[in-house]
């Protein structure tokens, strides 16, 4: 005797739940309980939400609730080997781009990688200062023998960071004179950047083969892909009206306005979404390392599963000391280009 | 000067809103600017509009803000379309033009500054001023040389390699003329070019506007909200009041004959001495002889302050104005008196005393 039997027979629907009934083969718990002949006393205290099993105790033909996340699975895996015939082609390049920047890294030997790196931070940023700063981390990693898990990481950092600025800017720049597309695309960027970024890899690795780099490679650039497109959109929107007025009245084109007033005059927002996205890389390469990304995420993983607490740490702290880089070297280019266009 | 008319404005209408064209058929019918908002919602921006700016003039269009004169002057290089109406530029019709054509015609025929410099902060100084060169294709070389010619004339030479915002405000605006210079355009519009900037610049960019439009004969419509402004420039000026034309002519004749109280109230605070003109208080001649008991020559431009200066105060003296070295009429100094009066004191003005 179920909650909602009474329900059911009120509405005059109990043939029609009758008609589908299959439960009597198992026996559950329940059943054998009440077949005791102990019936508990219910008090309207215990009445339970009429939800899809509630509902289908009192009435077999109801689904239950594991009959929904079932289809779900089930219509994902129908369309699946479609989704994978279009999407393999299309995805491939960023597994030959990761394979290939992850192989670069690994060839560069160390004396000539440290130089290199120096001479990217001195380029972005002009300060000595900062690039003393990298040197001292890159050589504290590199002592403690997180050297090529650090490299591994910020290879897959680069590749995905630029993949992002190379799409995201153009939606960015698009959102930006389409309000429609803006309707459109803010509710994706929304959900991209609330979804937990374990749930992201759950349809990829049925979509993908786990030993592909692409399958994190997507995850990553979805992940954080989400600020280098809205911050792109909102500073040309913020670009100062008199300025596009002015460029109007010269007679500029749409593509003259575009690249000489309003990506210029959008470019402090455009960096500000590059770090973000750079640090949301980052955030997202260590759960990567649970679909077999390499690099930092890696020990960690291992620190966790086996309880290896000081690996855990150590490189949990060499994931720190990058991300404190990156945010430095990619803030100072920011503050550059920040004091050329202060009005 | 010419009497060639450069630009002209035909039956202007303006309505900001979202179905202007059934507001218009009110407005024609004489629905007032307060009613069409309260009972259509709609604004109206400008209402029959009807001037003409001659070459090589400097036609202010005088008004306070909500008047209209900033939505009006955008109508002349269509960065705002009219509701109805006409738009001539050397004859053409303006609001015929294509779009490859308009972005001819701004870019060759008119030239435009604006009240916040609107220059390009991530360029130079030189860079900015050869803008309007530059989105014509010039090569970099050329428009910089020629940048730099214009930035000397402005007085901003060797400011080239500087940044805008390590410019003051009165130098970014030199920046701002200058870059309208260099296009070579006959047409200048001066969105509140100078209404920026402190009353000392301002009055310097004044002289330098007008000293500049000694040599260069430009077109150049001048929007501005400050009436001493509008009368020092004025060649021609067109006064706006709720998006209406109150009264057109010759700043002079204005000042003497306001046909409305609202210019009326305007008037009322002017430094009139320094404004007026012998020649617009001077008795003409008229064939008759030149009077023998006058007290000398003066010029036909002279201002009535140094007029008062030169007579020391007494109202009796009389004067010969000569104009091109000819005797052209007599300034009585008691006329000069009665013209420093408004005919008509504000109200504002005789609560104060």
């Amino acid at each position: 005797m179920a909650t909602y039997d009474g329900l059911f027979d009120a509405l005059g629907l109990r043939e029609w739940c009758d008609a589908s009934d299959t439960r009597k083969t198992t026996t559950s718990m329940a059943d054998l309980l009440a077949s005791t002949g102990k019936v508990e006393e219910t008090s309207i205290l215990d009445l339970p939400f009429p939800s899809l099993d509630a509902l289908n105790d009192a009435c077999a033909a109801v689904i239950e609730s594991r009959d929904v996340t079932k289809g779900v699975e089930n219509g994902f895996l129908a369309i699946k080997d479609t989704l994978r015939v279009v999407l393999d082609p299309l995805t491939q390049p960023l597994s030959w781009i990761l394979d290939g920047a992850l192989a670069t890294f690994e060839v560069i030997p160390w004396f000539f990688m440290f130089p290199l790196l120096a001479l990217v931070v001195w380029f972005a940023s002009k300060s000595l200062r900062l690039v003393g700063f990298v040197m001292v981390c890159l050589v504290f990693l590199a002592f403690v023998d997180l050297y090529d898990h650090a490299m591994q990481t910020l290879a897959i950092i680069f590749v995905c960071a630029f993949l992002c600025v190379v799409f995201g800017v153009p939606i960015g720049i698009a959102m930006s004179r389409n309000n429609r597309l803006q309707r459109a695309i803010i509710p994706v960027l929304d959900m991209l950047q609330t979804l937990p970024p374990f749930v992201y890899l759950i349809p990829l690795i049925f979509l993908f083969s786990v030993t592909e780099p692409k399958l994190y490679g997507i995850a990553i650039i979805l992940y954080a892909i989400v600020p280098v497109i809205r911050l792109t959109d909102l500073g040309i929107r913020l670009v100062d009206k008199d300025v596009i007025e002015a460029a109007d009245s010269f007679g500029m084109t749409d593509r003259q306005k575009l690249f000489g007033v309003q990506i210029p005059l959008a470019l402090p927002n455009i960096m500000a979404g590059v770090n973000q996205t750079i640090m949301m890389s980052l955030a997202m390469v260590v759960i990567a390392s649970l679909v077999s990304a390499p690099g930092l995420g890696v020990l960690v993983l291992r620190g966790i599963r086996n309880l290896e607490l000081g690996v855990g740490l150590v490189s949990g702290l060499g994931i720190v000391l990058l991300a404190i880089i990156l945010d430095r070297v990619t803030k100072a280019a920011l503050d550059r280009v920040n004091a050329a266009q202060k009005h | 000067m010419s009497d060639n008319v450069k630009v002209s404005i035909r039956n202007l209408y303006k309505i900001f809103g979202a179905n202007p064209q059934a507001a218009l058929k009110h407005v024609l019918d004489g629905m007032s600017k307060a009613d069409l908002l309260k009972t259509n919602g709609h604004v109206l921006g400008l209402r029959d509009i009807n001037a003409d700016m001659r070459e090589g003039e400097i036609t202010v269009i005088m008004g306070l803000s909500g008047s209209g004169k900033s939505t009006l002057i955008r109508h002349l290089n269509r960065l705002i379309e009219p509701t109805s109406g006409e738009v001539g530029v050397d004859g053409e019709d303006v609001l015929a033009y294509g779009e490859e054509k308009l972005r001819d015609m701004r870019r060759q025929v008119m030239s435009m500054v604006f009240q916040k410099f609107a220059l390009l902060p991530h360029r130079t100084v030189a860079e900015n001023a050869g803008t309007t060169l530059g989105v014509r294709g010039v090569s970099k070389r050329e428009y910089l040389a020629e940048a730099d010619k214009w930035l000397d004339r402005v007085g901003l030479h060797g400011f080239g390699n500087h940044y805008p915002h390590q410019l003051s405000g009165g130098m970014q605006q030199r920046v701002g003329i200058a870059r309208a210079l260099t296009s070579n355009s006959p047409i200048m519009l001066m969105d509140e070019a100078f209404s920026a900037l402190d009353p000392l610049i301002r009055t310097d960019m004044q002289d330098l506007l007008l000293e500049l439009q000694k040599e260069l004969h430009k077109t150049i419509i001048f929007i501005t909200h400050d009436l001493d402004e509008a009368l020092k420039l004025a060649d021609h000026l067109v006064i706006l009041k709720d998006g209406y034309v109150v009264q057109q002519g010759e700043p002079q004749h204005i000042l003497l004959n306001p046909n409305d109280p609202y210019i009326e109230d305007f008037v009322s605070d002017i430094n009139r001495a320094r404004v007026l003109r012998v020649r617009s208080i001077m008795t003409p001649l008229d064939g008759q002889p030149v009077p023998p008991d006058a007290h000398g020559e003066v010029g036909y431009d002279d201002t009535l302050e140094s007029m008062i200066a030169r007579s020391g105060g007494d109202t009796s003296h009389r004067y010969i104005v000569m104009r091109d070295g000819q005797p052209a009429g007599t300034l009585d100094m008691t006329n000069l008196v009665k013209a420093l009066v408004p005919r008509v004191a504000s109200e504002a003005a005789a609560r104060k005393y």
